[in-house]
Parts: structure tokens; C-alpha cells; sequence
């Protein structure tokens, strides 16, 4: 089809160059082009929040965004936020206080909490509620999301005052 | 050598039954690195996707490929030209009808498949679709069904024989070319008398609106056909996936031991992925034609539009009663939209389902039942979504006539329920449409429930909201939700329940390794469920090992022993049987074993937690452990090497899982948005086997009862549009709607299930819906409101307002 674009970007530390589509969507080079399978494809329509991404800070929904737009960014996807040795907070909560069940959702769930809890580190239950509300889930109702995102909230900001 | 360790701590250390284990599925799905069936990479996949019609009911005059075969990277265009060769343009339905794999000659409902572009990625794929030029004559839409009922236009033609003359369809006579089947159960006529002769009558006609269970990951496939070992493997998102190997056998030929069917994790299915779709049939057409392995993944549009919808149910009743409020008869007419092709998932036997179950929690002596099933120009489905076999329907029709009667009696419908429950002591108790159940405690959950809400208090504060509404101080009014369900889960009995003639059994397989640990296999497949972890549990408590040692796997059909899948919430009380069962014959073997190495008789030991002890003298025993060991290293007279054993387990009955729901709902009679104050759910499933899981399917169940009887539906315009094909349009709530739900629970163990468990991922949904509606109609019944159709979005709840006079 049309002429490729030259892209550069981070994904989860690790510099990526390559030529793509102006069309290309950027979950579909995280997920097709670099094998980051973590964010999912649930609605391609920014509504369901599976294919949440962080940029520079900011929670972005991966389905509707040109990986043109994101030329020289910086991006977080699940895989970036903890693993085995270095489990994030928020992935130890989850799993303590049942915020999951089928997972489909989970990586853009935590991604998306993660950013949430950088803009605001002592969320009420209702500014959960509301800063969530871009991520769906079917399964859990989200009761057990809150809880695990205020738990989650608790143990960083415990560390954090340890450390001080 | 002295125990230092307590029983109770022995116990602990299992994590069996009873305890709520953290979840052994987590660490991959919280780091990104569950394995979904769009994860799956092979070498040289290409990947496919449909051409699909825009019109509802259309003559397809031609198709031409040209223009898309030269799009860099298509490789080929299916039609059904190019499938009828093979046998394989139309496919069977789980229904006993036949529906097309591709359009041949015309097509019946918006979205429906036309074409099948492979390509080499999901672009070109999307290039090529574009370019594909189908040119369709469009014929009359009927999105009506009892309007299809009256019209002479014919939706299947390939249904009518020679003079318009009409054969039977797959579940008797057909009264019309758009009639599909008449079911019925119970007695006609002396219910009819009953009605005459009533008291009082009670007479309501309520629509269930289609709607569709939208899991958060759509169906798809990867089709991988091994040309040089002549061996297919197809992994899908499939809920059965042994029936589907059996399917995709059946209709390609391909013998059953060359085809390996592979659930990977499934990311939520809730009925959506029982079914064969024309998707799975042709990947592996494309597969077999271009010799590389196909990946076929529907997009969210696709999803909605044309896999699996869930409802449809226009119903009228009838309900009689003597004057102080004794339930005396039920009558239920059904016209049950199917769509294009009847592909109802459904037990052979049962075209409507469980539907059945209708007369509900109550002692009704006399029901008739009948339910008419009718084409119309929509998509085929009619899944269970979130409930078993049409259950949800019927709970919800039950819940309403009872709402209604308590309308036309001028009284309280908690009460109401009350008197008419089956009692305690009534159980094993055959209802008037047939059906055994199993136990129940019905009173007993309701006091509980109805205490813990402060129904009284609840009710005063109601009348007092009332009395200020009227006064002119507030515009909020408050609706009082009351459901209690039995549900009919555990599909099923053999000898009543097959899908395609294979019987809806299930299984388990145990294979203990010689250091004590195990691998378990179903026939069963989770897709969120948590069945690595609750399967684990059971046979911890069952065999005395640790379920931390203990790995479940489920989903290769050709590793796990041959099952019916996940749906109709079967897994507990039908697998979760199985393994019990199972379980049990590998504590038989090891209690021969222990004997052995203690040097008693068979009958001197005895099963104590996590080890045989010899009778009277505790200090002597032998571990599983140790016994698990003496299996593979010891020469015992008389007994086999090693340590296995295998289940397949028919159940003798259904289990009836029962429960108590109340919502609080204050509504702002302006906007009419619903403000969901407090939601209590009591629920008795059986014997419990993780509490926080159960919790969290109960969050779950009444989160989707909340979106479908709030504002989820899959709606049609007359020309057979869908309006609700995105999730701009189809509701799912988020966090921000949702409340924080309050669990409860009382154990009323099944009988006649090993280990008195009855199954509750789909409860909260079958008694959710009509306790959220009748929430909404209690609101205005202080107003005159008898009915109104769910969904009750913010529109449709104004207007019901609107329609009382409540914004002169």
C-alpha cells in the first residue's frame, strides 16, 4: 500500500526501529511486530481498555493509536511492569484479593491502575471506581479490582515511609 | 515415629475443600503471559476473515474475486462454490438444523458470512474484503417473529418441500415455512380448567430482549493442517472442546484420531463459545488448501452481530391462585425468535431449553408449558449465556407472574413467595413440568435474607419516600427488588441430555506421580472458572495430597479423557463429580498398598486426612506420600505397578442450586437514572468448595444481570439492522456503575452429588435479572405500574415515569 514510516520508540526499556504502515496500529506492532502479546484486543474502539498502554505517564488505549503517533515514544505494557522477580504491587493484589478471573482484561486493568496510582497515590474507592472506568471487565464486577487497587495503594505507600 | 504435626494442621496443608486458595492461574494472567488463542504464532500463518453482507434478506445475484485476488498478500477467496465440493457450504447446527458455512444463493440475516478471505496478515486480509464485489437482490425483512408466523415470505426455502408442502424439522411438525418447532411440557388441559375455575387470574405478556453474552476476548481459531502426517490440530475458543473435535470429524471427514482440538486460556465465554461457527470451518478449509496454518479472530462488530445471541423470548402467562394467595396453576406461552438457522445450544432433547423450570421455587400442582420456535431475518445463537439452558427466562418469567399476582392479590410478594415455597420436608420434590428436584431450603434462606436486608424497615421507609413524593419533597422514588431462583444446572444425565448424541457425562483422569505429586486431567475447560485451583481442592480433600501439588489441565483432546466442556454451569457438579470419584478409586488402591506396607488387612486401616492409620493405633500409618512412592518401588502381590485412575462420571440427576436476592434502588423520576443503594445476595450452591471464589462469581453474575436487565441488548431495525453492533451502543456497565454487593450463603448439600455440590457461576445471573427489574417496577407499583420491559435504561425508565403521569 502506501509508503512506510521510519519509526523509533521504547517499549518497556528496550529501543525498537523498524519501517511500518502510516495504518499501523500500535497494538498491532506490540502484539504482531515485537511480540508483547500482554495487551489484549477486546473492542478496537477505545472502549474495553484490554489494550491500555502507559506513555509517558499517561494510560493510552494501544487499539486506536497510529503507531505513527507514537514515533519516538516511551512505552509501558504489562510485561514492563513486573515479573517473576520484581512483582509489582498491584500484580501481588490482584492475585490476593481475586481481582481477576478469566485475566483477559488484567494486563490493560493493572497497566491502567498502575498510571492511576502515579496520578493519585491515595485514591478514595470512588476515584478507583471513576479513574477505572475506562478498563471493562465481564468477569469480576470489579468489586475485587477496587480492593485490590486500594490494598495495592496501601502496601506502596507503606514501602514508601519504610524507605523514608 | 511420633506426629509432631496436629490434624488440624494436616488439614490446612492440603488446601482442599472449604478453604478460599489463592488462585494458581494468577502469576501468568497478572504478568501478561496468559497464552490466549490470538497469542498463538506458527510459522507462515496467514490469517482470514468474512465478507459480510450488509443486508438482512438478500438473493446473492454473483460474487466476484478478481479484484481482491490481486491484493499483495491474499492468497485465496472462499465461497460457497468453492466449500459445496467438499460438502461443507452448509454445516449441522447443535439444534438439529443446518445453517451455511458460507452464503449459498441468498443470505438470511445482517453480518452473516459471505466470503472468506486468507491472507497473509489481518490488512491485507482487510484489503482484500473491501475489493470482493457480491452483488445482492434484496428481498423482504422480517424481524418479527410472530409477524414471520403470518407472512408468506419464505425465509428458508431449503426447508419446504416439493408443492409448499412443509416436513417435519429436527422436533416434530411445523405449523408454517417460518415455524420452526412447538414444544411443550406438562398438562394442557387440566391446567386450562384451573384457570377457568380460579379464584383469581393473573394475566402478564413480557419480552425478553435479545441480547448477547460479549465476552472480553471474541471467538477465533488457528487451523493447522499437517499434510505430511495427515494430523489437523485446531486450537479455538472453545467451551467443548471435545465435542468440537467430534464436530469438525463428523463434517470434514478427517478420522478423529488425526484431529487435536486445543482450548488455550479463553478469556471469558459465558455460553458465547459452545457453538460451532462457520469461522472454525473455514480456517480449516484454508488450512487444508493452502497447506499453512490459518488464524481466524473475530473483531468486536463480528462478535455481536453474529456468534451466538442469547434470549428472544416474547412470553405470556397466566397464574391462578385462590384469594389468600395459594398458587394453583401456571400457564407459559413462548415465541421464541431464533433467527436465521435454529442453532440453539441446546440438550437434543430440549428445543426450548430448560424452560421447563418455569414454575420456579413454588409448589404449583398444575403447568402447562409451550413454546414456539420461529425464523426471523437475525442471527442465529441462542446460547445460555451466563445460565443453564434457557433457565434465565424461565426464572425471569416466573419472578415477573409472581410480581404481577401479588399486584392482583393487593399483596406483599415476599409473602406471596412465601407461602407458595416448596417446603423442606417436600424435597426430592417433582415439579408439574416434570422435572426432580434434587433438595432445597427455601424458607430457611428467605427469613435469612429478608432479616438481613430489614425487609420491614425497608418497606416503611418505601411508603414514607412515597408519601413525600406525593407531598412534593423529593423527585426520588425507592423500588424494593425481590427474586428467589432455582436454578437446574448439571446438564446432565445421560439418559435425558446428549448434544449430537453424544452424552453430556464427564471426567477426570489422575495420574500420581511416585514423590506424591499429581496431574489431573478434564473433560471440562476453564475460562476464567478457576478450575486449576477448585479441581485441585476436591481431590486434595479426596486423596490426602496437597493441592499445591497437584497440576489440573484441561482442554487437549488428545491428553484429557472425552468430556462435554464448560457451560450451563456442569463443570462442579458433573467434572467436579468425576474427579471426586476418581479420586476415590486412587484412595482404594492406596489403602490395598497401605495395608501392605503396614502388614494388616485391607479392612484394619483406614483414610485419615492425608494418610491410611491402622484402626486403634494411630501411631501406625503411612502417608500418600509414602504410599504414592511404595507404588513404584515396591512388588505387592496382587496389585499393578503405579498409581492412576479415570472417572467418566453420568450423573443421576440435575443439581438445583437456589438462592435469595434483594436489590435497593432509589430512581430519579427525571432522569430516570437507577441508583443502586444496596444489593444482598444469598446463595446455597452445595457444598462449598473455595469461598472466595464463589464470591467472585457471584460479582461477576450479578454484574452481567445488572448490564442485561439495565440496558444490554442487541437491537434491530425493521430493515434488519443492528444497532447495537460496537460497545458505543452495547451495554457493558464499568466500574463506575456497579455497586459493592453484600454475599450470603446457607449449605443445603446435594444428595446425590459425591460431594454435595451443586454449582454457582451462572446463579447470580438467573437471579439477578428479575431482581434488578423488579426493583424498577416495584418503584412505580405505588403508581399503578403492573409490567414493563426490561432493558430498563435511563430512557426507558423516564418513560414508564412519563407514561404514569409522573411529570404533570
Amino acid at each position: 500500500m502506501s509508503d512506510k514510516i521510519h519509526i523509533k520508540m521504547t517499549v518497556n526499556g528496550k529501543p525498537e526501529e523498524f519501517l511500518a504502515e502510516p495504518r499501523e496500529l500500535l497494538i498491532y506492532t506490540l502484539r504482531e511486530r515485537l511480540n508483547i502479546t500482554g495487551p489484549h484486543i477486546g473492542c478496537e474502539t477505545s472502549h474495553c481498555g484490554a489494550c491500555t498502554v502507559t506513555i509517558g505517564g499517561k494510560s493510552v488505549k494501544a487499539c486506536t493509536m497510529f503507531v505513527a503517533q507514537a514515533d519516538g515514544a516511551d512505552i509501558t505494557t504489562i510485561e514492563g511492569i513486573g515479573g517473576p522477580d520484581d512483582l509489582h504491587p498491584l500484580q501481588t493484589a490482584f492475585k490476593e484479593h481475586h481481582g481477576l478471573q478469566c485475566g483477559y482484561c488484567t494486563p490493560g486493568m493493572i497497566t491502567r491502575a498502575a498510571a492511576l496510582l502515579e496520578e493519585n497515590p491515595n485514591p478514595t474507592e470512588e476515584e478507583i471506581r471513576f479513574g477505572m472506568a475506562g478498563n471493562l471487565c465481564r468477569c469480576t464486577g470489579y468489586q475485587n479490582i477496587v480492593k485490590s487497587i486500594l490494598a495495592a495503594a496501601a502496601e506502596i505507600n507503606a514501602s514508601k515511609e519504610a524507605a523514608q | 515415629m511420633k506426629d509432631e504435626v496436629t490434624r488440624d494442621e494436616r488439614v490446612a496443608n492440603l488446601k482442599g475443600m472449604g478453604c478460599s486458595r489463592k488462585r494458581v492461574e494468577d502469576a501468568r494472567f497478572t504478568q501478561g503471559k496468559g497464552n490466549y488463542v490470538d497469542d498463538i504464532k506458527l510459522d507462515g500463518m496467514l490469517f482470514g476473515d468474512f465478507v459480510r453482507t450488509p443486508y438482512a434478506h438478500a438473493r446473492i445475484v454473483s460474487i466476484n474475486t478478481e479484484e481482491a485476488l490481486k491484493v499483495p498478500g491474499v492468497l485465496a477467496v472462499l465461497t460457497a462454490a468453492d466449500l459445496e465440493p467438499l460438502g461443507l457450504h452448509w454445516m449441522p447446527t447443535l439444534a438439529g438444523d443446518k445453517q451455511m458455512v458460507l452464503a449459498d444463493g441468498k443470505v438470511l440475516f445482517q453480518g452473516q458470512e459471505v466470503a472468506f478471505v486468507v491472507a497473509e496478515d489481518r490488512y491485507a486480509a482487510a484489503d482484500g474484503i473491501e475489493l470482493v464485489e457480491v452483488e445482492y437482490e434484496e428481498l423482504p425483512v422480517i424481524v418479527d417473529p410472530f409477524e414471520a408466523l403470518q407472512s408468506d415470505v419464505v425465509l428458508r426455502e431449503d426447508l419446504v418441500g416439493e408443492g409448499g408442502t412443509l416436513p417435519d424439522g429436527a422436533h416434530g411438525p411445523r405449523k408454517h415455512h417460518n415455524h420452526i418447532f412447538r414444544w411443550e411440557a406438562g398438562d394442557r388441559d387440566p391446567t386450562a380448567q384451573v384457570i377457568a375455575e380460579a379464584e383469581v387470574v393473573a394475566e402478564e405478556s413480557m419480552y425478553y430482549h435479545r441480547t448477547h453474552p460479549c465476552p472480553l476476548e471474541t471467538c477465533g481459531c488457528v487451523a493447522s493442517m499437517d499434510k505430511v502426517n495427515g494430523k489437523l490440530t485446531l486450537w479455538g475458543t472453545f467451551q467443548a472442546p471435545h465435542a468440537i473435535r467430534t464436530v469438525v470429524s463428523l463434517i470434514s471427514g478427517i478420522e478423529e484420531h488425526n484431529i487435536r482440538v486445543i482450548s488455550p486460556d479463553i478469556g471469558g465465554g459465558f455460553g458465547n463459545k459452545v457453538g460451532a461457527y462457520p469461522g472454525y470451518v473455514c480456517s480449516v478449509v484454508a488450512s487444508i488448501v493452502t497447506g499453512k496454518p490459518v488464524k481466524w479472530i473475530e473483531d468486536r462488530m463480528d462478535n455481536l452481530m453474529t456468534t451466538a445471541f442469547a434470549r428472544d423470548y416474547h412470553m405470556t402467562g397466566k397464574i391462578a391462585a385462590t384469594r389468600e394467595g395459594k398458587i394453583t396453576g401456571l400457564q407459559c406461552h413462548v415465541t421464541a425468535d431464533h433467527g436465521g438457522f435454529d442453532a440453539c445450544a441446546d440438550p437434543t432433547k430440549f428445543p426450548a431449553g430448560f424452560m421447563n423450570i418455569c414454575t420456579g421455587s413454588y409448589d404449583i400442582p398444575t403447568a402447562y408449558l409451550e413454546v414456539d420456535g420461529v425464523y426471523t431475518n437475525k442471527a442465529p445463537g441462542g446460547v445460555s449465556y451466563r445460565c443453564s439452558f434457557r433457565v434465565t427466562e424461565a426464572v425471569y418469567f416466573i419472578e415477573r407472574m409472581i410480581e404481577v399476582l401479588a399486584i392482583e392479590l393487593n399483596m406483599d410478594a415476599a409473602e406471596l413467595r412465601r407461602i407458595n415455597f416448596i417446603k423442606k420436608e417436600q424435597f426430592p420434590y417433582t415439579a408439574a413440568l416434570g422435572w426432580e428436584y434434587d433438595s432445597g431450603d427455601y424458607h430457611t434462606a428467605w427469613d435469612k435474607a429478608l432479616k438481613a436486608v430489614d425487609y420491614e424497615g425497608l418497606r416503611a421507609e418505601q411508603a414514607q419516600r412515597v408519601a413525600d413524593f406525593k407531598a412534593g419533597k423529593t423527585r426520588s422514588l425507592m423500588g424494593i427488588g425481590l427474586s428467589f431462583f432455582t436454578e437446574i444446572v448439571g446438564a446432565g444425565p445421560v439418559k435425558n441430555c446428549d448434544i449430537l448424541g453424544l452424552g453430556m457425562f464427564d471426567s477426570c483422569e489422575i495420574r500420581i506421580h511416585p514423590t506424591g505429586s499429581a496431574i489431573a486431567r478434564l473433560g471440562t475447560i476453564s475460562q476464567g472458572q478457576g478450575h486449576a485451583t477448585t479441581f485441585a481442592q476436591i481431590l486434595a480433600s479426596e486423596i490426602g495430597l496437597p493441592a499445591d501439588s497437584i497440576t489440573i489441565e484441561e482442554g487437549d483432546t488428545d491428553t484429557a479423557p472425552y468430556g462435554l466442556g464448560t457451560y450451563g454451569s456442569r463443570s462442579t457438579p458433573v467434572a467436579g463429580a468425576a474427579t471426586a470419584m476418581a479420586g476415590r478409586k486412587i484412595r482404594a488402591k492406596a489403602q490395598m498398598i497401605a495395608a501392605y506396607l503396614l502388614e494388616v488387612h485391607d479392612n484394619d486401616v483406614e483414610f485419615d486426612v492425608d494418610r491410611f492409620v491402622v484402626k486403634g493405633a494411630p501411631e501406625k500409618f503411612k502417608t500418600m506420600k509414602e504410599i504414592a512412592f511404595a507404588a513404584y518401588n515396591q512388588a505387592i502381590p496382587g496389585i499393578e505397578p503405579g498409581l492412576e485412575a479415570v472417572s467418566y462420571y453420568d450423573p443421576p440427576n440435575m443439581t438445583y442450586p437456589f438462592g435469595a436476592y434483594v436489590c435497593v434502588m432509589d430512581i430519579d423520576v427525571d432522569t430516570g437514572v437507577p441508583d443502586i443503594r444496596r444489593f444482598y445476595a444469598l446463595d446455597d450452591c452445595g457444598t462449598r468448595i473455595n469461598p472466595m471464589i464463589i464470591e467472585g462469581q457471584v460479582h461477576g453474575g450479578l454484574t452481567e444481570a445488572l448490564a442485561v436487565s439495565l440496558g444490554q441488548e442487541i437491537a434491530y431495525d425493521d430493515m434488519g439492522n443492528v444497532k447495537t453492533g460496537t460497545l458505543m451502543d452495547f451495554f457493558l456497565p464499568t466500574a463506575w456503575e456497579v455497586p459493592n454487593y453484600e454475599t450470603d450463603h446457607t449449605v443445603t448439600p446435594s444428595p446425590h452429588h459425591p460431594i454435595g455440590a451443586k454449582g454457582v457461576g451462572e446463579s447470580p445471573h438467573v437471579g439477578g435479572v428479575p431482581c434488578f427489574s423488579n426493583a424498577v417496577q416495584d418503584a412505580f407499583r405505588p403508581f399503578g405500574n403492573r409490567h414493563t420491559n426490561m432493558p430498563h435504561d435511563h430512557w426507558r425508565i423516564w418513560k414508564t415515569a412519563h407514561d404514569l403521569g409522573l411529570h404533570d
